[in-house]
């Protein structure tokens, strides 16, 4: 047995220098079968079967990939500014990426997560979490833009989010490092039983989405690391993995892989959503920002919030147990049934499956093994359900194809494995190229998997690709599952880091996505309905233009009387009403980034002369046959200068 | 009753449904338009067959220097109240009960569409070769003769990079059951005053 352990030690140091990855690669590139370009071929015209959406990472954007093409169809500006659609450099974006530590134009987008109905993806909105300064962020799949982002207060590297329950109830957003309750200054050192770790449900307005945050349950300071809701049978109940229930603060990778086991949080929020709403909960001061993007005004507003609810768990008997789960476990995945709560402990090499059923007769007959902070832990043998022998290393990520079937990524060794529900045999496994890091079955998150591929998410490309200097691309790979053995089919490059992937069904997403804004739903402030609503208006030192843009003209094109030193705001309303033809428009000097307005939309940017002149300005998409001659003058005049405000078109 | 009056009074009905259903439809089909372009025309409008057609024609149109389709045209007060009279009449006719007069309107009512009809076309003919001089786009027929954009009168063809289809809708098809119905109902009521003959 000892034996054993020191040769997996061993192997374990070898794998952590990933050299283990590069050899595994000359072996199975051959692995191909001839016909995996046809599977994923999507002919000219035709339309991909899959929406996959894959978090940014670093880049804080969500990238939408079709599948099986891996043909990238757009990247969703969600926490950082992007030059492309102006979003944060507009007047009407800026306010999205305000926090309670003012604008905050990056973050490190981790989770996506689709809403879902009845435990089956819905198609109508993504969630998203932004690590870094904690924030949720929600994208509409009508429009493929991020509507609303909210700031999480008391907690700190948003990690174990944005997973949502059955019916989008809430979306979750658990801390991944603990910290001070509320934020003080005070010696590091002291942290074991004075950092919290605060664990915030989010409630969804069912009709429009619309996101506040309902409670925060204030738990140990541990490392909450991942999360899945339950359900089917455990819907109401929520799991969370944690590692670092050392208490360390320091040297972590030593410090918190002391214990054999960590835990795996089960917290019954029906049962604190009661307790809420019988008044429940204290009301403590906080501040954190509520984003919200407004379809009419074509604007987004910032509001600061300044209190949150907090629940202390021990408040609510029964709501919060630990499971204890070796090894530091990472993803923390319920399958389509609800009954199986499966930990990855990343530093072992078996999966750990608990029960559902057996946890709820181990609560019921009270078989407690101890507690941590007054929250009963649970005695490991009596919420087993089976472990996955599976020879791999590092498991981090487990998704089901809704037949039975598991799929978990082993990070250490490279692979992707499937294996049987209940009998927890290894079924087949395939290498990638190299270090796979999450994986997604779209679907896999909900009650009905749509289980035809696997998609890998992987940390390093090394040589496969053309090389592009030390920076080489991110990918993600492709695999067939609808077999008994999976068969890798593509790789294709990914934007940033794709740190997990949620996906779906086109059909469910394509029907309703929107093709134009209604001009006469156009509710902003300096939004116009037609030419006759141009004009040029100044407001001591602040002057505001007006425009409207349609093919292939601005209106006005020609302005004088603007004076070095003005603050000169750009309102321009698309009115097209045309699908896919947006126009575009920025000016020589202009420090922000170019608008690009959708038909019916209206879009404000500012530009402050630096000096006197006749300045142009263009259509910055090429929008028709005359897109070249789609542009403009100001005509800029000294500060001291007394020429009158003038504007024309086709004088 | 007898049928001939009948069938008079349900021709003299039926172009009514001309205020419910389209009398026309032109059709613009595009590459770059794969749902195409389309408007519809009713007895008093011009309408969309999708949301912002006719203001996507118009867009398309400048190119080539067409005026914008106006919002209204005169015919649109005259056709309704010639509909409506035309009605009172058939059935006026069909109280008279008198076989000839079915005749008689069922004439009219040809008089009354092809004038219908020579409008139309000479709408379509304005609109398609009354172009701006200043337009941004000049094109000429291989004989040199300034190319002209009217839409075919019915059927398909082809208009630069456009196939441009014109056919009758309902409402035209119940205006024609109707007239046609006129001409029935003089038949049958002709043959029912011989039998009424031949049996006295």
């Amino acid at each position: 047995m000892k034996k054993c352990t020191y040769s997996l030690l061993m192997l374990l140091g070898f794998a952590l220098t990933f050299m283990g990855c590069g050899e595994q690669s000359k072996s199975s590139n051959g692995a191909l079968t001839s016909n995996a370009a046809e599977k994923v071929y999507v002919a000219p015209g035709e339309h991909d079967e899959f929406y996959a959406f894959l978090s940014g990472g670093f880049s804080g954007q969500l990238s939408v990939y079709g599948l099986p093409s891996g043909r990238l169809l757009k990247i969703i500006p969600v926490f950082s500014q992007d030059a492309e659609k102006a979003w944060g450099y507009n007047e009407e974006t800026k306010p999205m990426l305000n926090t309670s530590h003012g604008f905050v134009p990056w973050d490190d987008a981790h989770h996506p997560d689709i809403s879902q109905t009845n435990g089956e993806l819905d198609g109508r909105w993504v969630f998203i979490n932004g690590n870094n300064t904690p924030r949720i962020a929600k994208i509409d799949l009508s429009v493929f833009e991020t509507t609303e982002i909210i700031e999480i207060p008391n907690s700190a590297g948003n990690h174990s989010s944005a997973f949502v329950t059955e019916n989008t109830e809430y979306v979750v957003a658990g801390t991944r490092f603990s910290v001070p309750v509320p934020q003080r200054d005070m010696p590091i050192a002291e942290y074991k039983g004075n950092f919290k770790g605060a664990l915030t449900f989010i409630s969804v307005d069912p009709e429009d989405g619309g996101m506040d945050i309902k409670f925060q349950l204030m738990m140990p300071g541990f490392d909450y690391d991942l999360s899945h809701p339950g359900r089917g049978k455990s819907h109401g109940w929520f799991f969370f993995t944690t590692y670092n229930t050392e208490e360390a603060s320091s040297l972590l990778e030593v410090n918190a892989s002391q214990n054999d086991k960590d835990f795996i949080a089960a917290v019954n929020w029906k049962k604190i959503e009661e307790y809420v709403n019988n008044g429940g909960g204290t009301k403590m001061p906080a501040n954190y920002a509520h984003n919200v993007y407004d379809e009419e005004t074509h604007t987004a507003t910032s509001t600061m919030k300044k209190e949150v609810l907090v629940v202390n768990p021990t408040e609510v008997p029964g709501a919060v147990f630990f499971l204890p789960t070796p090894k530091s476990p990472h993803g923390c995945d319920v399958d389509p049934t609800g009954q199986y709560i499966i930990g990855n402990g990343k530093l072992s090499a078996d999966l750990t499956v608990h029960s559902f059923d057996k946890m709820i007769a181990a609560i019921e007959g009270k078989k407690f093994d101890g507690e941590a902070y007054g929250i009963p832990i649970l005695k490991f043998e009596d919420v087993l359900a089976g472990q996955v022998k599976s020879g791999g290393l590092g498991p981090l990520h487990t998704e089901f194809d809704g037949e039975g079937n598991a799929y978990t990524s082993f990070f250490i060794s490279s692979e992707v494995v499937k294996w049987k529900l209940g009998t927890w045999e290894v079924v087949d496994r395939q290498p990638c190229y190299y270090s796979v890091g999450h994986l997604m079955i779209p679907g896999g998150n909900s009650r009905k998997p749509f289980g035809k591929y696997v998609v890998a998410m992987n940390k390093i490309t090394k040589d496969r690709y053309l090389p592009t200097g030390p920076e080489v691309t991110q990918s993600a790979q492709l695999y067939d599952i609808s077999g008994e053995k999976m068969e890798l089919l593509l790789d294709f490059p990914t934007v940033g880091e794709p740190h997990y992937a949620a996906g779906i069904a086109a059909d469910i997403v394509k029907e309703r996505s929107k093709k134009i804004f209604e001009l006469k739903d156009n509710k902003h402030k300096y939004g116009i309905q037609s030419d006759s609503d141009v004009r040029v208006e100044r407001n001591g030192k602040e002057v505001h233009v007006y425009m409207s843009m349609i093919r292939s003209h601005f209106n006005p094109d020609n302005i004088e009387g603007i004076k070095v030193g003005d603050k000169v705001y750009f309102h321009v309303t698309n009115l097209e009403q045309d699908y896919d033809v947006p126009h575009g428009i920025s000016i020589i000097g202009a420090n922000t980034s170019e608008l690009l307005i959708m038909p019916g939309q209206t879009e404000t940017f500012v530009w402050e002369p630096k000096q006197p002149g006749v300045w142009p300005f263009y259509c910055t998409d090429f929008c028709s046959a005359l897109h070249q001659e789609m542009q403009g003058y100001v005509r800029v005049s000294p500060a001291n200068s007394n020429i009158d405000l003038k504007w024309s078109l086709g004088e | 009753m007898k049928k001939s009056r009948l069938t008079m009074v349900l021709a003299a009905l039926l172009p009514l449904f001309l205020f419910l259903f389209p009398l026309w439809k032109i059709t613009l089909e595009a590459p770059q338009y794969p749902t195409p372009l389309g408007m519809y025309i009713y007895i008093n409008d011009f309408a969309d067959a999708n949301p912002h057609d006719i203001k996507n024609i118009n867009l398309m149109n400048h190119y080539v220097g067409m005026k914008y389709i106006p919002d209204a045209i005169p015919e649109f007060k005259i056709f309704p109240i010639v509909i409506i009279i035309t009605t009172i009449i058939g059935l006026v006719v069909a109280a008279k009960g008198n076989h000839k007069w079915y005749l008689y309107w069922f004439i009219m009512m040809l008089l009354v569409s092809t004038a219908g009809l020579i409008d139309f076309y000479i709408w379509e003919y304005e609109y398609g070769h009354d172009l701006d001089p200043r337009a941004i786009m000049k094109f000429t027929n291989p004989d040199g003769s300034v190319m002209g954009f009217q839409p075919p009168f019915f059927g398909s063809k082809d208009i630069l990079n456009f196939r441009a289809h014109s056919y009758p809708q309902l409402g035209a098809y119940f205006l024609a059951i109707g007239i046609a119905l006129g001409y029935v109902a003089y038949y049958v009521g002709k043959k029912e005053k011989q039998t009424v003959k031949t049996s006295s």
